[in-house]
């Protein structure tokens, strides 16, 4: 029969097992709580929008408050339209948010900078609904675009 | 000319037939999962001579490999003072390839190689013959824990390398070479998915599918003498390692592009 050494190294190894992968799982990975909270989607129409990609974070000055679920291309005004899924629990943006795309660092990922707009009932400002769009947004900057607007102004001068 | 012909075609049937005992070997050991009672105790047994022994060699290269690993993505990173990136690199390359690849070929090497020996070596010596005898099914009784044992065991073991891998890249990467600690995991879970962990997971499962196949497939269909026992032997490591290492280029190519 089984030499009680052998079920305590068999039980040694499993267990180490199961605590590689749940290091791999919540430390490496980290997705343990957050991440999969619940969303809801909000709308964007850019010009131009960089090297975003799908699943880059949405921040409101750095903080995380939703991802990119979508990027397709508006095939009536060939103009991209993402689709933010914004955590649930930021839910009262009101219609004068506006998005920009900026960059992390300067070589750094993309990402989409909302930033909250005021509120006024008064004056028919409500707050983003679900699957609402959002009017104001500002491309994202276009490296060689950028030389070429310099390189313009300054042959001018 | 003719004998030529004659080669080529016994080699083609040779091998055909080959498939085939290997496909039936596979069956009977996949069918026979381990009861309880009596099945339990000799998976158990074969975890143990599979799995546990193999945990030393697992753990040192998994350490060891994430340290160079990390040694060398640094210095590389570090011209694009980008040695932030230090940790999802590490750790992608770990749970995406290095992690299942290198422990499904070190697990052949250490492990596949001893189970073909040993079902060569029963087989040479009549043991299986005589389990015949007392109506024993030895696929049952024989190759069906070392299966079970090895496809359970496998993917353990790569998880505890890409774990391993990953303290020894923060061991050389932070401790050593300086990088932030904050940055070394923010920016790693920030980078790395749940899925990568997924796919790396499903990548080992099917390494280790295929790398016990091979090994109690030589073992069961060996030549019972010593030659043949060690041409098995050595047959059984050279062909898991080529597939592993194939199926790892296809499983890559369906899984993440």
């Amino acid at each position: 029969m089984l030499s009680k050494k052998i079920e305590f190294m068999v039980g040694i190894f499993v267990a180490l097992g199961i605590a590689a992968f749940l290091g791999l799982a919540l430390k490496v990975a980290d997705s343990g709580l957050q991440g999969s909270g619940d969303t809801y989607q909000l709308y964007a129409k850019f010009d131009n929008i960089g090297g975003l990609k799908v699943r880059s974070a949405v921040k409101v000055g750095g903080v995380v408050v939703g991802r990119i679920s979508n990027i397709h291309l508006d095939k009536s005004h060939y103009t991209p339209i993402i689709t933010l899924d914004i955590f649930v629990e930021y839910d009262n943006f009101s219609e004068t948010s506006s998005l920009s795309i900026l960059t992390a660092g300067l070589l750094g990922e993309q990402y989409v900078g909302l930033d909250p707009g005021f509120m006024d009932e008064e004056l028919g400002i409500e707050i983003l609904q679900p699957g609402d769009f959002i009017e104001d947004t500002k491309p994202a900057i276009v490296l060689e675009e950028l030389i070429g607007q310099f390189l313009f102004s300054q042959s001018e001068d | 000319m003719l004998d030529k012909i004659q080669w080529l075609g016994r080699t083609a049937i040779n091998v055909i037939a080959g498939l085939g005992r290997a496909a039936f070997v596979l069956g009977s050991a996949i069918s026979h999962i381990p009861n309880v009672r009596k099945g339990l105790p000799l998976f158990i047994q074969q975890v143990y001579s599979v799995g546990v022994l193999s945990l030393i060699i697992i753990m040192v290269s998994g350490t060891f490999i994430g340290m160079v690993l990390a040694l060398q993505g640094y210095t590389v990173l570090v011209d694009y003072g980008a040695e932030g990136s230090l940790g999802p690199m590490v750790a992608l390359s770990l749970l995406r390839e290095l992690g299942p690849v290198v422990t499904a070929l070190l697990f052949a090497g250490r492990a596949g190689s001893a189970l073909t020996a040993e079902i060569g070596l029963m087989k040479a010596t009549e043991q299986l013959s005589s389990l015949e005898m007392m109506a024993v099914d030895p696929l049952r009784r024989v190759i069906a824990p070392r299966f079970w044992a090895g496809f359970f065991s496998m993917p353990i073991l790569a998880a505890i390398f890409s774990m391993l891998g990953i303290i020894g890249a923060h061991l050389v990467g932070v401790e050593w070479l300086g990088v932030d600690q904050g940055t070394f995991w923010s920016v790693m879970q920030s980078d790395v998915d749940m899925l990568d962990i997924i796919k790396g997971g499903i990548k080992s499962l099917v390494f280790a599918f295929v790398v016990t196949w091979i090994a109690v497939y030589k073992g069961y269909n060996c030549i019972p003498t010593s030659e043949g026992i060690s041409r098995a032997t050595t047959s059984s490591v050279v062909q898991a390692s080529l597939l592993v290492l194939g199926l790892d280029f296809i499983l890559t190519a369906l899984m993440f592009t």
